[in-house]
């Protein structure tokens, strides 16, 4: 009757492990790259992780915050993250610098199919910040290219200087087994070598796409969705084979202060990843 | 089940006995019709004729504010100086199920170690009670209890009839067994059935529970949550005193002058503004109405989908609490379609006059 619950975290699950900051560069205006590893060497290595998923990173003094991982797991040790300045927590890690020691703990949330998602063709459309969790996944499927299909990036921001990573998706551009188009609403410095226009208005370089054999994953903010959802759900992609990843305050990641619950699930154990069909029998979502 | 008989008088000296090493908290009276749970240093202060305490147990386990890490620059020392051995004396059934639940909650999926402590150090002594107009639980089925006590003390006039709940509870009785009387006679019996009858019938208030997950979702978009968002004052009175509440913040609090921090947890309440605001200024529930439907869902469908019970234990708390009549009863009667006499039908009423 009393016998051993099954529990799968350590003593304490809210304890952070102390992490380095091995190198921080800013993005963009107001988003800053950060590699972190794990202090104990042991530790940084058993970190394991898959795609979609999510730590809590700690700064003394500030406090803690989600954060998506932006690292692929199919390259283990260092844990990367593209962080924008929005809160105390955030500006408080980006006035951290290299070798500075903070809190990290994780990983938290459900992950991306990527089982399901095997020999399937995969859409990817980020915009502005939903970089930062969909280049996880986007690396992890071309460090395993020979599995998937076709494999299309549409990625979006608002000016060529609040594209993320510009440099590292202009080089992935040259991959011939990625088609990549990147694109910005308004190209202020005229000399934008890719696409000008929404991010709505690549789809159509697509060509023919074979609904039930395509996943696409979607992630930006709220105002993209309805509009990107709108050209997926033309391309008639079944409602579970669409992808997204939510934020929601939260300030423990493993489903027991309350403010990430949604219906009757906690985006922190639940989610973040969600699927459209979720969104929309769940109210609330997005 | 291991049942024995303590004569009332011998009460105070079996407290006294198992209380040596454990801080005894027992409800004591604070005003009319206010009750509070707190530890007792004169057993004569101890009053058990009560219905509800202000706040419930959940605040002996977990403490409104309490310290989760001493933290430095190289060092994150949990901190546990919110747990030591601890006994609550005098705790009615709605009480013990919400303390199951929480059991269930903190346990699931991850062991959340600063309830599993607290909890683990305290012994859970239960009373019987009697219902007054607020008291629902007999609807939600926790008027009675089958696990989560130590000892069960139910009041037969001159005698108490004591349940032995776990290994543990056998082990107090077992610190001074010449104060038990092992057999129950056939009048005991009789007395026990009896007033469990007469108290079963004592209930006035009843909801249907069963169809309250239904209905939620039917009740939607249901204009009743906007007038109830109009009245709702977003006080968080409700999920302070709901015995199964749980919802926290957490804070790095500095400590001047040092290079450290404690970082602490408080309690906090989905009915508050900010609940659900993220940095940067988005704010998922910016309505007292989405508000109140997170609460309720919660209690009245999402609980019950998760665990089969919903997270309501009937207590009655949310409703002397609540200044605007927003309470578990009103809502589900007002779902249910019942014209209930409550503030917000009445404000409507008031302002067009």
């Amino acid at each position: 009757m009393n016998g051993e619950n099954k529990i799968k975290a350590p003593a304490n699950p809210f304890q952070p492990e102390l992490a380095r900051i091995v190198r921080t560069y800013p993005l963009t205006d107001d988003v800053k790259f950060f590699q972190i590893r794990i202090a104990d060497m042991e530790k940084a290595l058993s970190f394991q992780y898959q795609t979609g998923q999510f730590a809590m990173i700690s700064v003394l003094g500030a406090g803690e915050a989600p954060f998506s991982i932006s690292s692929t797991p199919s390259r283990p040790g260092l844990l990367e993250f593209c962080i924008r300045k929005a809160g105390t927590v955030t500006n408080a890690l980006f006035q951290m610098k290299e070798n500075n020691l903070i809190g990290l703990r994780g990983p938290y949330g459900n992950t991306f199919p990527v089982n399901k998602m095997k020999g399937k063709d995969i859409v990817i459309v980020m915009g502005g910040l939903g970089a930062a969790p969909l280049r996880s996944v986007l690396l992890y499927l071309l460090d395993n290219r020979d599995q998937f299909g076709r494999v299309m990036l549409l990625h979006g921001a608002k000016r060529p200087a609040e594209m993320l990573l510009r440099e590292e998706f202009f080089s992935l551009k040259e991959r011939e087994d990625l088609e990549c188009y990147l694109t910005v609403d308004k190209d202020d410095t005229g000399e934008w070598p890719a696409d000008v226009g929404l991010v709505t208005q690549l789809f159509k370089k697509l060509g023919t796409i074979n609904p039930e054999n395509t996943f696409s994953l979607v992630c930006g903010p709220p105002i993209m969705y309805k509009f990107v959802l709108e050209e997926i759900l033309k391309l008639n992609i079944p409602k579970d084979q669409i992808l997204m990843t939510l934020e929601r305050r939260m300030k423990c990641g493993v489903g027991k202060c309350g403010h990430c619950a949604i219906d009757y699930i906690y985006t922190c154990l639940d989610g973040p990843v969600f699927t459209y069909w979720d969104v929309i029998h769940m109210r609330e979502l997005i | 089940m291991k049942i024995v008989k303590l004569k009332k008088s011998n009460l105070f000296l079996f407290l006294e006995i198992i209380s040596k090493e454990a801080d005894l908290w027992a409800p004591v009276k604070k005003g009319p019709d206010k009750h509070i749970f707190e530890v007792i240093e004169d057993f004569s202060k101890i009053n058990l004729d009560y219905t509800r305490t202000i706040l419930p147990p959940k605040k002996i386990m977990l403490p409104s504010n309490f310290n989760m890490f001493q933290a430095s620059n190289t060092e994150y020392t949990p901190d546990f100086s919110h747990v030591s051995r601890k006994i609550i004396f005098g705790i009615h059934p709605c009480d013990i199920h919400a303390l199951v639940t929480m059991d269930k909650f903190y346990s699931h999926e991850y062991n959340d170690p600063y309830y599993q402590k607290a909890r683990d150090n305290t012994l859970i002594l239960g009373h019987s009670c009697w219902p007054d107009e607020y008291c629902m639980c007999k609807s939600t089925h926790t008027h009675v209890v089958k696990e989560g006590y130590d000892l069960f003390f139910t009041d037969l006039e001159d005698t108490y009839v004591v349940w032995i709940g776990s290994s543990r509870g056998d082990d107090l009785i077992r610190l001074k067994p010449e104060l038990f009387d092992k057999d129950l006679t056939d009048k005991d019996i009789q007395k026990f059935s009896q007033r469990r009858e007469e108290r079963d019938k004592a209930f006035t208030k009843d909801i249907n529970f069963e169809a309250m997950p239904d209905l939620m979702e039917l009740k939607y978009q249901s204009p009743l949550w906007d007038k109830l968002g109009e009245a709702c004052l977003a006080c968080g009175s409700c999920t302070n005193v709901c015995p199964t509440c749980n919802c926290y913040n957490v804070e790095d609090k500095p400590i001047l002058g040092k290079n450290c921090s404690n970082i602490s947890r408080c309690w906090d309440s989905c009915t508050l503004e900010n609940y659900s605001g993220v940095a940067g200024g988005e704010n998922f529930r910016e309505k007292r109405s989405d508000r109140l439907k997170l609460f309720y869902t919660h209690k009245l469908q999402s609980y019950i989908s998760k665990y089969g019970n919903p997270a309501c234990v009937g207590c009655g708390r949310c409703i002397v609490a609540c200044p605007v009549d927003i309470n578990v009863y009103t809502v589900s009667k007002s779902l249910d379609g019942e014209a209930v006499d409550t503030f917000w039908n009445r404000l409507n009423k008031e302002v067009t006059k």
